[in-house]
């Protein structure tokens, strides 16, 4: 039996914001245990939420970005369990009102292939602490900073057909949360998280098979592997006639297998009602529109400006609008230095070579994309040539110094003179009259020798362009005469 | 000490008497410490920071003698054991937090000590606010001033009684189903609420958040318009406290009622309401009347369930709001525990008295899986037309309503101790006012055969406390009657 596999994701985005989603606390990450509370962080009798108008502008702006439908009201619920690391022994989530709903993320597969991930809602939620368990004490500690920092839950229909999707999805994901500035989006250090649903069913069947779900997932890798093995396990229950479990599977890295999460109770009942101490979220169409206009622009978006406005190629828009700093820079190159293509050249080839070479990320570029773009207007307009513009580049990235300065110091303006070029192709030809005749004689795979003599005499310093042309011309008339 | 110095002296009293440097405020002070002291058989207080309250009166001397003139300086107030105070013990009357001293101030104590005012104790209550007797402390039944063996009312009957028995010329209380006006009328004083929204909550300990209030109880209705002035207006801490403007209450006493459409809702006048509290309240509206005021029968047809509802909406938030009581921040923690499921299990089940377990475990049941749709999101719509109800009698026939506080005047201990529904029925004519949001204020009125307080509820339009300042003053002033003071609190 043939099956379909069936995966929708639940992937909590961790907000970049200052303060956590609730009080005035610090959302930073790395203080030591503790440091980063204040009373309602501690759940101290008393102390009221009241929330951070940043995270509902996340929220607005993920759902803008996705386009979802921004409810007018939405309201914070209360979803209620007890662990030590959640203080009050309620999450502030959302319930049956969360703020977007329905819509969609666009991936593509590296076939070329486009598919449309519907999103089933986003909303705004706390995070928990966490607990440290302490085996030599047989004791557990617990750290509250992380508890009450924002996090934004996306929630995906049931519409990737492949781990690779999945891990496609997850990658746009984090593309455009970084993007728009809300998040790090890092799976490794948590600011990314996913939990997977994943079901199978007999190709054309439309009802769903059982699914499970898995936790635990630290990066794009595991999401894959451990969807690769989940495909397999559960195919293997079914050929053989069992049928799956509804249960959520902690996936181990160590041995890319999933497990049984036995002993939690499956199915809590959280309680869930409408937080009274939290007035309703109201948006209203011009708040919409206001974040709208002042969003950073989307990784789609940027893609489709530098293949329709720039005609930059689907692959060197892609590698541009690859981060957010990235496209950034480029864009800053475009504005100082006029010429797209010459920029995106630039980039994509000698700039990331140096980073590449110096290990340095394109925020500590040692050329700023403003002073990159100089050295390429100077290009465009013919000032120097692209070859020098090399060794140029080179010495803006030790010295400091802008391409202007380098050129003026040591006298690199190429020789655009034509009659000075004329005369000296002259010279070239009349000195060089064994070539000449083989080249009058047919053959002209010595046109670059005769370049290269004029290159060789002005030691590089000639317009490549102008002498190309004049010397054509040159031999022209040659031919003719 | 200064011969100025009486049980009777009330706020604005106190106030300028030490404004005037007539006396100081250690003396004010010190007076109501010892008498604090000489009436500790009435357990009104559960915590007296005898040292740091000296202190802060000294500090009020110096601000004064500095030119300070901040409306309440050097006044002694107390304050119910249910609202923070930084660095004073607040324990909610319960064993779970026997042992917590807050790191910060309710906003509401922020505002009585920006406007001057000195700290004098914690007073009793009902354990986490539930309760209509002040009898499920964990400290300990408060006695009522009046009689020494009947209950005081609740939940904040520590502050009726404090105030009662002249223990302090104010005290703030808290109320969420009628916790200030029905021990105010058990007691023979001045409560009122405020509609929700008015006063600050954060640094409330939390009972049913959509229904908490704070709010001054005192002697005199003058005394409550100064308080009630002072602790409003909206606080970027509390998401649910208004931005409406904060009228001067005290110029709202002085106001006419002549014309004043006053609701009798009818009801409110059947059985079970004891006839010398129904006759009480009905000689209040012929007073009204007689300066002008235009009595009227109302119908508030949804009443019946008023009391049902509350007790699905306020365990249901309560059972919420005691979740954080874990034994792991703060507050108590069993010694017993082993292991986590112990630690929630025998900390919560040693630290909760009786009543407040009932509720959680009603709270809980309401908003479980499966009855959520029947009891609370039934309660919730049925509290909507409870509301519907006042907005419509307001909108159409009157501006101000008349009803009793308590049905009955203060009963014996333990007499309602051994069927929970025969306590709550006591909240019956305060609960709807919570449910609505409105301002309520009782005010004493009368006394009954065996000389105990009656007092008459005052319900008031959304924000509308002006108005209940003008009736409840003009009511005041023509019947001081009321006005006594109960015997043994020399």
């Amino acid at each position: 039996m043939e099956f379909e596999v069936v995966i929708g994701l639940e992937t909590h985005v961790q907000l970049a914001t200052q303060s956590k989603i609730f009080c005035g606390a610090s959302a930073a990450y790395g203080g030591y245990p503790n440091e980063y509370v204040d009373p309602l962080t501690l759940a101290l009798p008393g102390t009221l939420p009241v929330a951070n108008e940043k995270v509902i502008e996340a929220a607005i702006m993920m759902g803008i970005a996705t386009d979802c439908r921004i409810r007018r009201f939405s309201r914070f619920a209360r979803k209620h369990y007890y662990y030590p690391d959640l203080p009050k022994g309620y999450q502030i989530s959302q319930y049956d009102e969360p703020i977007c709903e329905d819509g969609t993320v666009e991936i593509k597969l590296s076939t070329g292939q486009r598919r449309t991930i519907r999103l089933k809602r986003i909303h705004m939620e706390e995070d928990a602490g966490k607990n440290i368990h302490d085996p030599r004490t047989e004791s557990s500690l617990v750290d509250l900073n992380r508890a009450g920092v924002p996090l934004l839950e996306v929630v995906t229909e049931p519409d990737l057909r492949s781990p690779a999707e999945a891990a496609e999805y997850l990658r746009t994901m984090r593309q455009i949360v970084r993007f728009l500035g809300v998040s790090d989006g890092n799976m490794e250090e948590g600011s990314l998280r996913c939990d997977a649903n994943i079901s199978l069913r007999p190709i054309g069947q439309e009802a769903y098979g059982t699914r499970t779900e898995i936790k635990n997932l630290n990066s794009f890798k595991f999401v894959e592997r451990a969807l690769e093995y989940e495909i397999a396990r559960q195919q293997s229950v079914l050929r053989g006639g069992g049928v799956i479990v509804q249960e959520t599977l902690l996936f181990d890295s160590a041995s890319g297998t999933t497990r049984s999460m036995r002993g939690k109770e499956e199915s809590a009942d959280y309680r869930y009602f409408p937080d009274p101490d939290l007035p309703p979220v109201v948006v209203e169409e011009e708040w919409i529109a206001r974040i709208r206009e002042s969003m950073p622009a989307l990784p789609a978006d940027l893609r489709r400006k530098l293949v329709n406005e720039y005609g930059l190629s689907e692959y060197d828009a892609e590698v541009l609008t690859a981060e957010r700093a990235t496209v950034d820079y480029y864009l800053g190159v475009v504005a100082a230095g006029k010429n797209p293509k010459i920029a995106a050249n630039w980039v994509t080839t000698e700039l990331f070579g140096a980073l590449k070479r110096d290990g340095l990320g394109i925020e500590e570029a040692a050329v700023s994309a403003a002073r990159l773009g100089e050295l390429v207007l100077l290009i465009e307009e013919g000032i120097i040539s692209g070859k020098i513009a090399k060794s140029v580049f080179e010495e803006m990235w030790s010295s400091e110094k802008s391409a202007g300065a380098i050129i003026e110091e040591k006298g690199l303006r190429q020789n655009s003179d034509e009659g000075e070029i004329a005369k000296l192709i002259e010279e070239v030809l009349n000195t060089n009259q064994t070539q000449l005749s083989q080249y009058l004689g047919g053959n002209e795979r010595l046109f670059p020798f005769f370049v290269g003599q004029c290159m060789k005499a002005t030691k590089g310093m000639a317009n490549p362009t102008v002498v190309n042309r004049l010397l054509q011309e040159a031999l022209k008339r040659r031919v003719a005469g | 000490m200064s011969g100025t110095l009486s049980p009777e002296l009330s706020v604005v009293d106190a106030a300028r008497l030490i404004a005037s440097g007539e006396a100081s405020s250690v003396e004010v002070t010190s007076y109501f410490l010892d008498r604090i002291e000489a009436h500790r058989d009435l357990n009104a207080f559960i915590e007296v920071p005898r040292e740091r309250a000296l202190a802060e009166a000294a500090e009020a001397d110096a601000e004064r003698a500095r030119g300070g003139r901040a409306p309440l300086l050097g006044v002694p107030i107390a304050v119910k054991d249910l609202i923070l105070t930084k660095g004073v013990r607040t324990t909610a009357a319960s064993k779970i937090l026997s042992n917590f001293v807050p790191p910060y101030d309710a906003t509401v104590v922020t505002k009585l000590r920006e406007a001057g005012a000195v700290i004098v104790g914690k007073t009793n209550l009902d354990e986490f606010a539930m309760g209509s007797s002040n009898e499920t402390s964990y400290f300990g039944p408060v006695k009522n001033p009046w009689d020494r063996e009947r209950v005081p009312g609740g939940s904040s009957g520590g502050s009726a009684a404090a105030v009662a028995a002249r223990l302090a010329p104010a005290a703030l209380g808290t109320d969420t189903g009628g916790s200030i006006r029905q021990p105010a009328s058990l007691c023979g004083i001045v409560g009122m609420k405020p509609t929700y929204g008015r006063v600050s909550r954060y640094g409330v300990v939390a009972y049913a958040s959509s229904l908490d209030q704070v709010g001054p109880m005192t002697r005199t209705v003058a005394d409550c318009a100064v308080l009630s002035t002072i602790l409003s207006g909206r606080d970027p801490h509390d998401a649910t406290s208004s931005a409406r403007t904060v009228p001067d209450f005290s110029a709202a006493c002085g106001r006419s009622v002549k014309g004043l459409r006053i609701g009798i809702p009818k009801e409110y006048f059947v059985s079970g309401l004891s006839p010398e509290v129904k006759e009480a309240v009905l000689r209040v509206a012929a007073t009204l009347e007689a300066q002008g005021a235009i009595p009227v029968e109302i119908s508030l047809p949804h009443s019946e369930v008023g009391l049902a509802v509350y007790y699905v909406l306020a365990p249901a938030e309560a059972s919420s709001n005691l979740a954080r009581y874990d034994g792991i921040r703060y507050g108590h923690r069993s010694p017993e525990a082993k292991g986590l499921t112990e630690v929630y299990r025998k900390t919560r089940s040693e630290g909760f008295g009786k009543e407040v377990k009932r509720r959680i475990v009603i709270g809980s049941f309401v908003l479980s899986s499966g009855y959520y749709d029947a009891y609370y999101l039934k309660a919730q719509k049925t509290r909507t037309l409870i509301a519907r109800d006042f907005s419509d009698a307001f909108r159409d026939h009157c501006d101000l309503i008349i009803a009793p506080t308590s049905p009955t005047t203060a009963f014996k201990f333990n007499e309602k101790t051994a069927d929970p529904l025969a306590m709550y029925l006591n909240d019956i004519f305060t609960i709807p006012v919570n449910l609505a949001g409105l301002p309520g204020m009782s005010v004493p009125c009368g006394f009954d055969q065996a000389g105990l307080p009656i007092g008459v509820q005052f319900i008031g339009r959304p924000f509308d406390e002006e108005t209940l300042f003008a009736a409840a003053a003009a009511y005041e002033q023509a019947d001081p009657s009321a006005r006594r003071a109960p015997a043994g609190i020399e």
